[in-house]
């Protein structure tokens, strides 16, 4: 039996985070109540007109670069027109024959491999409306309030081959928009979706096969499932020589498998043409290079940047550039003077793990990276101990914001490294443990190493932990008994 | 007491209360329009409201705006923040803009007061206002003929003397052919001049808002509180808005003076030819020099504009469909009908045929040959005039082919209503400023109409000639027949 | 030459319910008015560029400042049918 391949290509449509509408100033904001976020631009009234709104385009250039895009000497807005409720125009504002970016890549990892996929076009376009349908049979309801915010239309070329490879894709896209800061690229919020075109072939053939329009994914992992369930659909059914129907299937969630939607709607005659209301958009190289400058720092190279200028593991880099919020919030911290070692480890150790258990994003987190410098600046110091920083410092810092320095002098908590009295709390709990005593006369030197919990008791935990186990060392050697004579 | 001048010279000097402006204008209209049918609606209260506001503003010495106390009419396709606005299509009866158009608020701003809306064709399509869906009216010159369109209301209500000034809109000479059929002043604007934003659209990339008042010099008081730039209208242009009057000498000599050869062919009626001849023999003998040139695209002008605006219009009138505003059919039952029925229902066969036309026009397989090839042969039109204006002034040519005809006689023959619309078409594919003025009256009193086109933003120069050419004439001063006892009345007083 | 089958797909893609008897009149003069659009054809417009716009305008853009937005009963104002602060319709199936 032949080997099938499939190939896929993926239309993502990405809501950008600007502060009003593309082509109106009503608030680009979701939760509002219904029709409350609206003007007579975004309801489509008569006479009303559009104006594009100069951050989105600034966003949709950047994407480009991210790209890897060619940003259009000469890009324009098309209207793309069809009927339907959530749409009151009746036609979208969007970009056909000349969008802002075209002919770029991305880079995905495929089983530890790089692997560059093509990307056709970034085009730019408004968002429709929200259609709810009445579960009660009576009717749909039209909500305006999302109508004219700003979406990137991201189509790749169909160069993916497997589930696996698409899921890839995603995920590297989300985190890479989401490190530009041009739209939070949430899929379970709609504020990323995902379109797929999925067809199989004979492995070793060159032309396409007939291809399918997966629509209503709503997770990186129903993109997964759906394309799972369709490629094997079509790969039985091409195996069994049936041949494959162009046509849109949905996703169903519940029962995981594509359903066709058996629409009996006509092909598609959008009937685009350039919109008469919006003036042409130009782009000079200059300009290019200007928003290429203003490019932040991209999760790949700024994770090489950090393995080797903080000498961290391969692991902490990765996981301290996997969102820009993360990175920034670590460099910001050894800025504030602690060693990269210690931050990362911190971060990756304390502050993640503590985020996580209250569901708070870093953005929300109220220690600030000069105050995590700070403690850790005080454990390097020996000021307190690395025990009493994870256990009763930074757990307040967190939940109050305080200071470290303020919490360890309001709970006296500054560590003690005089020898002096080190060795008094040594010598008290040697004479409260006469079993240790016995051991270290009858030469068993290791039972030295239990007096160290007694010290930090006395000490309530306060002795340098180090120079205890110096003193303890030091100390007790008088109780050994002398070593053997050399034959 | 007729013209804009007349009423702003007797309201500054306080002969006229802002009140009483109105009132003249309400008793007008009660006289004349009952057989005209130019309003659709007339606001008696709130005119009479913002015309004692103004009046006891100034009375406390405040600033109330160079246009204190002018009535104006305005066509019902712009948009007045919650007054009815149907663009007399059933499809829209009812629709009320929570919002004002631009023009509308500068226009009040300065103290003008809107009275009432006024009759045109369905959506602007149609040169007779005979596909108006709620009345019809007549010329004011001859009841039994159509007094041009799309802004038949404005132009009879001006030429009837009801109001000092209407606003109009034009698409493809729809200010300029009633203007020139009712015997009055009209200015279509350069494209970008005066913001599009509240005027409901037919044909984004042609359509213009502009004034019809009785003479170049009433024009030119009000164009500058349309014209500017406008930041909620992307085309519009921001280009400072020159003082119009200030161009007003009366003195053309040394103008130079294009007289378009294509413009004077075969259809041309006698009477028109004869009386745009005798006009273009007056410029001259005001000074001006007289040139023929060539407008060699001209034939072109009607094809490429009924793709042009029938494609931008099946674009533009889609979102009528029944579900965010305006009418929705009854008895329907899916969205498929809501559509489908209320588009059939209560659009009117004109807009049917123009939205069918703009829709084949930018289909699958047609894109090209049809709506691209016409942006092509747009361009040609639009070198033509460039070229034209290099070596003069104006261009001057016949507003309409025939004075206006008879009610019903066009309907039947929707080709032969649009080439109607022969010499105004070209003006609004080159996006240049034209101006019809009035230039003699035909054997049976219907009056003609002279055209005058200038380069982009130069109405200036539209303006000093127009007003140039009414110093030497009187017949932009005519009133219809059955207009002149009332007035005479009035006149005593 | 536009054909019975044009003119109904049209009305079709154009929301117009329209019966056989008005296809009946609409078409010829469609067809009329088609065949008088056709001269275009004899024009010679190779590399001639397209005019969408008259004005040079280019990259009018506005800044992104929130401005107001209409209450929601003036959003409704002019619907044929509202409930709850919604636009409604028929329901659409898919
Ligand atoms: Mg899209
Ligand atoms: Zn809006």
């Amino acid at each position: 039996m032949a080997q099938y391949e499939a190939v896929i290509g993926l239309e993502v449509h990405v809501q950008l985070n600007t502060a009003t509408k593309l082509f109106c100033r009503c608030r680009n904001h979701f939760g509002d109540p219904p029709n409350t976020n609206v003007c007579p631009v975004c309801l489509g009234l008569p006479g009303a007109l559009p104006v594009v709104n100069q951050a989105a385009v600034a966003h949709a250039v950047k994407t480009g670069l991210l790209l890897n895009c060619t940003i259009a000497a000469f890009s324009k807005f098309d209207r793309k027109h069809y009927f339907y409720p959530d749409l009151p125009k009746a036609y979208q504002i969007s970009q056909y024959d000349l969008p802002v970016c075209r002919a770029g890549w991305l880079e995905i990892l495929l089983n530890e491999q790089p692997r560059r996929i093509g990307i056709t076009r970034v085009h730019m376009e408004e968002d429709a409306g929200k259609l709810m349908h009445d579960e009660g049979g009576g009717g749909s309801v039209v909500d305006l309030n999302r109508t004219g915010t700003p979406l990137l239309e991201i189509v790749s070329e169909p160069e993916l081959h497997s589930p696996d490879a698409a899921y890839a894709y995603l995920t590297t896209l989300k985190q890479l928009i989401s490190y530009l800061g041009v739209s939070d690229c949430n899929m379970e919020e709609g504020s990323l979706r995902c379109d797929a075109n999925v067809s199989v072939r004979p492995v070793g053939v060159t032309t396409l096969g007939t291809k399918v329009e997966i629509k209503n994914m709503n997770s990186f992992k129903g993109v997964h499932k759906a394309l799972s369930y369709e490629i094997e659909r079509q790969t039985k059914a091409v195996s069994a020589g049936q041949a494959i129907v162009q046509e849109t299937r949905l996703f169903d969630t519940v029962q995981e498998k594509t359903v066709s939607m058996r629409s009996k709607e006509e092909a598609h005659d959008y009937r685009y043409f350039p919109d008469p209301d919006l003036a042409p958009m130009t782009f000079s190289a200059a300009q290019v290079e200007a928003v290429r400058a203003t490019l932040p720092e991209l999760p790949r190279a700024r994770k090489e940047r950090f393995a080797a200028q903080f000498a961290l593991s391969d692991y902490d880099a990765t996981l301290l550039t996997s969102e820009r919020a993360m990175a920034e919030y670590f460099e910001a911290t050894v800025q504030a003077g602690a060693s990269g070692k210690a931050a990362a480890n911190w971060i990756a150790n304390n502050l993640l793990t503590a985020l996580n258990a209250a569901h708070l994003t870093l953005a929300q987190c109220r220690i600030t990276p000069a105050q995590l410098a700070d403690m850790i600046a005080l454990v390097e110091s020996n000021a307190i101990s690395s025990t009493n920083a994870k256990n009763d410092v930074f757990p307040v810092m967190f939940a109050t914001g305080a200071s470290p320095q303020a919490i360890v002098d309001e709970k006296g908590l500054r560590q003690v490294s005089d020898t002096t009295q080190i060795d008094a709390w040594v010598r008290a709990a040697l004479e409260q443990n006469p079993a240790v005593m016995a051991a270290l006369t009858s030469g068993k030197a290791k039972a030295a190493g239990t007096l160290v919990g007694a010290v930090m008791r006395l000490s309530q935990g306060k002795a340098n932990p180090a120079l205890v186990n110096a003193r303890i060392a030091e100390l007790t050697r008088a109780y050994l008994p002398p070593p053997p004579e050399p034959a | 007491m007729e013209t804009v001048a007349d009423f702003l010279a007797a309201l500054r000097r306080g002969t006229l209360s802002a009140r009483a402006a109105v009132d003249l204008a309400l008793q007008r209209i009660a006289a004349a329009d009952p057989a005209l049918q130019a309003f659709l609606a007339v606001r008696a209260d709130e005119a009479r409201a913002q015309a004692a506001r103004i009046d006891e503003q100034r009375a406390q010495g405040q600033d109330v705006g160079p246009l204190a106390g002018l009535p104006f009419g305005v066509k019902d396709v712009i948009c007045e923040r919650d007054h009815e606005c149907t663009c007399c299509s059933k499809i829209l009866k009812g629709y009320r803009p929570p919002y004002n158009a631009t023009v509308i608020e500068r226009l009040r701003a300065a103290g003008a007061i809107p009275i009432g809306r006024l009759n045109m064709d369905e959506f602007a399509m149609g040169s007779s206002t005979e596909h108006s869906a709620f009345q019809q009216t007549r010329n004011p010159w001859d009841t039994t003929c159509i007094p041009g369109g799309s802004s038949g209301g404005s132009a009879a209500a001006v030429a009837a003397r009801m109001v000092p000034m209407t606003l109009g809109s034009d698409t493809g000479g729809s200010i300029r052919q009633p203007a020139a059929l009712c015997g009055v002043t009209g200015l279509k604007p350069t494209y970008g001049r005066v913001s599009r934003y509240g005027l409901v659209a037919y044909a984004s990339s042609l359509d213009q808002i502009g004034p019809l008042a009785l003479s170049a010099e009433d024009v030119a008081l009000v164009l500058p509180h349309l014209a500017g730039h406008d930041p909620q209208d992307t085309t519009s242009a921001a280009l400072p808005v020159p003082d119009y009057c200030a161009g007003l000498s009366g003195d053309i000599r040394g103008l130079r003076v294009g007289v378009p050869k294509e413009y004077f062919v075969a259809g041309l009626d006698p009477e028109v030819r004869h009386a745009v001849q005798a006009a273009i023999a007056r410029l001259s003998a005001l000074g001006a020099r007289v040139e023929e040139v060539s407008l060699p695209h001209t034939e072109y002008a009607i094809a490429t504009y009924y793709v042009v605006a029938t494609a931008e219009a099946s674009s533009n009138l889609a979102r009528y469909d029944g579900i965010h505003y305006g009418a929705r059919a009854a008895d329907t039952r899916n969205l498929l009908e809501v559509y489908t029925h209320t588009r059939r229902q209560f659009f009117g066969d004109e807009v049917i045929r123009r939205i069918m036309l703009g829709t084949y026009v930018l289909s699958a397989g047609y894109y090209d040959a049809y709506y691209l090839k016409a942006l092509q042969v747009r361009t040609l039109i639009k070198r033509d005039f460039d070229a034209a204006f290099e070596n003069v002034d104006v261009l001057v040519t016949p507003t309409s082919p025939t004075p206006a005809f008879k009610l019903g006689a066009r309907t039947a023959d929707p080709l032969q209503m649009y080439l109607a619309d022969i010499f105004t078409v070209s003006v609004n594919l080159a996006g240049i400023p034209g101006l019809s003025i009035p230039c003699g009256f035909s054997e049976k009193g219907l009056p003609i109409g002279l055209q005058l086109l200038a380069k982009p933003f130069d109405e200036a120069t539209l303006l000093k000639v127009g007003h140039a050419y009414q110093c030497a004439t009187d017949y932009h001063t005519r009133r219809p027949a059955n207009c002149t006892d009332l007035f005479d009345e009035e006149t005593k007083e | 030459m536009i054909s019975h089958t044009d003119i109904a797909y049209l009305a079709r893609l154009s929301r117009l319910a329209m019966s056989d008897a008005d296809l009946a009149v609409f078409m010829p003069q469609l067809q009329q008015i088609l065949a008088y659009i056709e001269q275009l054809r004899a024009l010679d417009t190779t590399g001639i560029e397209p005019t969408a716009h008259v004005l040079p305008l280019r990259n009018v853009t506005r800044a992104d400042d929130v401005g107001a937005s209409l209450p929601q009963a003036a959003a409704l104002q002019s619907a044929p049918q509202v409930g709850d602060g919604f636009f409604c319709v028929p329901a659409v199936i898919e």
